[in-house]
């Protein structure tokens, strides 16, 4: 046995990519779940086709996983890989680009047969045409290696072809010094009842380990330390499980039953199937024939006392609006998710975008203003989500929480929260029937009395039609109507009190201030740490609260000199900042259906403070 | 622990149930119909048959949608809920489901049930919840001043439809049943006594109970069912349907419904060719007999059937949740988030 090199790494990043039939998806969650629990900070980002099965060999079939994992604090599933796993000759057409020079590339050969080279639009085949020199290229044949592993054993070629991918999670596994029992572990309870595919996968696993370790093909293995995080238990989590999670946390806390009214969307439909598991806790979910009717049933169970709540992408939002205004005008609790994906229109189901903010503060008829939260990544999306709970409790609203498809579908370690740490969020229903006026407010936080069929003597109507203030009767007085669109502004400002200001991530002032929002907050913040590295002038604030945004922003931007907005949008926060603060902040726009990369924050960043831009 | 519901409806279960009156479950608030609309005649059936269900108030919800029909929550003395347009069916299905104690009620028109609410309706009316639909069908759009809707006869001469409306009309008992609807009813609302009968059984229906009425709208479309509701017409143009009863009709009592094949036809009681016995008798729980009862329905030389079409038990869609939720939970034991989190893969970081 050849002797093996041992290199050690801080940060790494592996994509994984093949046929959307080849399993890569699950080989990279496999891959994350190990590497989390060896205590490695870790981000990643499903890449997955919007077509289930494309034709085999295919471009447009091709399915990636990309995870980024590290001894320090990792933020963004990484802007190139080093290694990518190639099954086929279109998931390495698809990804190259995606390599650092100098990366290493691991193919599968019989991916490469003339078929499939001639389904990739390859003329010659890159694996002999020198096209790949500038980096370094691994090829096995998985396929055969694979079949042979299982040579005895009396299964279909079907089940042999399905398992390869298990090969590669084996080869993976020993470079980067993985154990594989969790694996193993996995297999053995995912496959319990089909003990000839447990055993097949857990050998083909052990194979492409084995492999590894015995032949000369790899030269370098790599070790990449734990990494120091805040102590506690942790677990994986994606930012739709997380917001599954953080709605029922917030029921509980509330003391209240969690209704969801949905309509399956990519890519919010992962939250639909999350908590319609869980039944034992009392999540009633309810399937609706359309967006439409998944809110409208959210809000007949907000009406009956549920923490009610409906969860969509962008076009979902679209036809559920003239429902939000009418949560806005019956001025009932209701949580309306929506995980951002590329539009207008149908747009790009499978892939990421932030261009539904201005929809979520603006976007109904009348004077509708409702608060709107963003989540800045996988685990913080149980954070909003219970955030958005309390707020619609509280202040008896309709509230936005603005997720998108990167943070849904990734994922990163969630420090598990202690429950008992969490704050009771419990509304109070009223009960008595004297002097009970359905539009009657609470003197500081202008919200109405909760008051619920089923509580004697309280029979009342509420409605889309305008209120008389106080007694909740239908009014067309232009006066009263007046005051009431200023009530209904009032509370939703008022909102502002009971809100976190504004925090700085760097100093306080400076040459440069970059505000970002969502999903992009990883991103921005490994490129500002960076840049702040190189002893740059320049700080992050990231947004939460998007509407009523925070205080103390109005005092924060005159301390720099720039501002810069980067957006997966044209430009949709900046709007916002510029019309309230009068503030001459530059963009910086990219809509391509993908999160940012640091490099290219970096870059403008640098143009900036150096006056090019 | 028990929800913060739980324990209200618990403070709450004292309550007895004291004897209503109609009056009781008026509002108060003035009704805005215009005078001489056939809403005013089911407001007051309703209220009328409200005592008689043991039911209290405050566990009654009246939903609406849009239109001259969906004012009618505002003046019941119970819950309400003014929706929005076409959705009443599915705000009732929310809160039917997160509030199964509650009695809910859906009161809609041929536009807000038919047209923009169509797709939400045929799905209540698979799901079978335990809600009332009360659809006032007038055949036009009253609120928005007298367009064609979809009930309209086909050739309707409306605002929308100068040149006759080109549209064929739905036929609401059909399109409930095509949808598996357990309970589906026709009633007038010319005809108090048999409107209040047919309320009653659509309250005590387990299951979604859909009842359509025919309302005249006096302002557009004066004597649309007049056909069917005037003294002079009525016998001879209507077959009141009974359970376990032969169809039988006419001023005289002399003209009967019979099955010829699978075709309804009329024939006379009176020439001797056919008695009594040769008639079709109406069975309720008969699923087939309901679609060709309900296809009589725009035939010409055939009466229109009123009463009762259908009336089956099926299972109800709330109690598939409880029963669902039930089940997990002696299964697996009450859900605890804390286990929950742990489950899994976990990890320390010290």
């Amino acid at each position: 046995m050849a002797k093996k090199t041992v290199k050690n790494l801080n940060e790494v990043t592996i994509r994984f990519a093949g046929d959307s039939g080849d399993g890569m998806q699950l080989t990279g969650t496999q891959f994350t779940n190990t590497t989390a629990i060896l205590g490695n900070d870790l981000s990643t980002l499903p890449d997955y086709p919007a077509e289930i099965r494309a034709p085999a060999g295919t471009l447009f079939g091709v399915s990636g996983f990309q995870i980024q994992f590290g001894s320090s604090e990792i933020h963004t599933p990484g802007d190139h890989c080093d290694v990518l796993v190639a099954m086929n000759a279109a998931a390495l057409k698809v990804n190259l680009h995606s390599l650092v020079d100098g990366g290493s590339i691991i193919v599968n050969t019989e991916g490469f047969n003339d078929k499939n080279l001639k389904l990739a639009g390859y003329a010659q085949n890159p694996l002999k045409d020198g096209s790949l020199d500038k980096f370094k290229v691994y090829e096995v044949d998985i396929s055969k290696l694979t079949a042979l592993a299982l040579q005895d054993m009396n299964i279909s070629s079907k089940v042999v072809d399905r398992s390869k991918n298990f090969f590669a999670l084996g080869m993976m596994y020993w470079m980067y010094n993985r154990p594989l029992e969790t694996s193993i572990d996995w297999l053995k309870s995912k496959f319990k009842d089909k003990p000839e595919i447990q055993e097949a996968n857990i050998r083909v696993l052990k194979a492409g380990w084995n492999f590894s370790e015995t032949t000369e093909i790899f030269s370098v293995r790599y070790e990449v330390a734990p990494a120091k995080l805040t102590p506690g238990r942790y677990r994986n989590i994606t930012g739709n499980q997380a917001v599954a999670w953080g709605l029922m946390t917030a029921a509980k806390k509330a003391n209240l039953e969690l209704f969801l009214g949905s309509y399956p969307i990519t890519p919010a439909s992962d939250i639909l199937h999350e908590l319609s598991l869980y039944k034992s806790h009392g999540v009633k979910t309810f399937q609706a024939e359309d967006e439409i009717a998944g809110i409208s049933s959210a809000i007949g169970a907000a009406f009956g006392g549920a923490l009610a709540t409906t969860t969509t992408s962008g076009p979902g939002v679209a036809l559920k609006t003239e429902a939000i205004g009418l949560a806005v005008m019956v001025e009932l609790p209701l949580v309306i998710v929506n995980v951002q994906r590329g539009g207008p229109s149908t747009g790009l189901p499978t892939k990421t975008e932030q261009a539904d903010l201005l929809q979520a503060i603006y976007g109904r008829n009348g004077e509708a203003p409702l608060p709107v939260i963003a989540a800045s990544t996988p685990s913080d999306c149980f954070d909003a989500a219970f955030e958005a709970s309390r707020i619609a409790l509280k202040y008896m609203t309709p509230v936005m929480l603005l997720t998108d498809g990167y943070l849904g579908n990734g994922s990163e370690p969630w420090l598990i929260p202690e429950l008992e740490k969490l704050p009771d969020i419990s509304p109070s229903f009223v009960t008595n029937p004297d002097g009970f006026q359905p539009y009657a407010r609470e003197e500081a936080t202008l919200s109405r009395p909760w008051a619920i069929p089923g509580t004697p003597g309280l029979e009342h109507r509420i409605g889309g039609l305008e209120k008389q203030n106080i007694t909740g009767n239908v009014s067309y007085d232009p006066e009263n109507h007046d005051l009431m669109i200023r009530l209904r502004a009032e509370k939703i400002e008022r909102i502002v009190n009971d809100i976190p200001p504004a925090h700085v991530e760097g100093d306080s002032e400076g040459d440069l201030l970059v505000v970002g929002w969502g999903g992009t907050y990883g991103a921005l913040k490994t490129a500002v740490t960076r840049q702040r590295k190189k002893r740059h002038s320049v700080s992050h604030l990231h947004l939460r609260y998007l509407n009523p945004l925070p205080k103390n922003l109005g005092e924060i931007f005159p301390r720099f000199r720039r501002i810069v907005v980067p957006e997966i949008n044209l430009g949709q926060l900046i709007k916002v900042l510029r019309s309230k603060y009068l503030i001459p902040a530059t963009g910086f726009n990219k809509v391509r259906g993908l999160p940012f990369r640091s490099v290219e924050l970096e870059h403008e960043i640098e143009g900036i403070l150096k006056g090019k831009r | 622990m028990s929800s913060l519901v739980e324990n209200l409806l618990k403070d709450a279960s004292g309550f007895s149930v004291p004897k209503y009156t109609a009056k009781d479950f008026s509002s108060g608030q003035d009704v805005r119909w215009c005078p001489g609309c056939g809403d005013y005649s089911i407001l007051a059936q309703t209220q009328r048959v409200m005592p008689d269900l043991g039911i209290p108030k405050h566990k009654m919800v009246f939903v609406s949608g849009i239109g001259c029909s969906s004012r009618f929550p505002y003046y019941m003395d119970t819950y309400g809920f003014h929706g929005i347009h076409g959705r009443a069916t599915v705000i009732a299905s929310g809160l039917k489901i997160a509030r199964p104690d509650l009695s809910v009620w859906v009161v809609t028109g041929d536009g807000d049930g038919m047209s923009i609410g169509g797709n939400h309706f045929i799905h209540l009316m698979r799901r079978n919840l335990d809600i009332n639909v009360l659809l006032f069908n007038n055949q036009i759009y009253g609120l928005t001043k007298g367009q064609y809707s979809p009930t309209s006869e086909k050739g309707k001469i409306t605002k929308s439809t100068p040149y006759g409306s080109i549209d064929y009309p739905f036929n609401p008992a059909a399109l409930a049943l095509g949808s598996s609807a357990t309970f589906v009813a026709r009633t007038l609302d010319r005809d108090p006594k048999h409107m209040q009968g047919v309320i009653k059984r659509a309250a005590e229906h387990k299951g979604t109970s859909f009842v359509e009425v025919y309302q005249n709208c006096n302002v557009f479309n004066d004597g649309a069912f007049f056909l069917f509701t005037e003294k002079e017409s009525k016998d001879d143009n209507v077959v009141f349907i009974e359970h376990g009863k032969p169809l039988v009709f006419g001023k005289e009592k002399d003209k009967g419904i019979r099955l010829n094949g699978f075709t309804p036809e009329v024939v006379s009681l009176k020439d001797g060719s056919f008695s009594v016995n040769d008639l079709l008798v109406h069975n309720e729980k008969d699923t087939t007999l309901s679609f060709i009862l309900a296809d009589m329905t725009y035939k010409p030389n055939l009466p229109r059937p009123v009463g009762i079409l259908l009336a089956i038990d099926r299972q109800v869609y709330e109690d598939e949740i409880d029963r669902q939720i039930a089940f997990a939970r002696e299964k697996r034991g009450v859900g605890d988030l804390k286990k929950l989190f742990l489950s899994g893969d976990t990890w320390v970081v010290k």
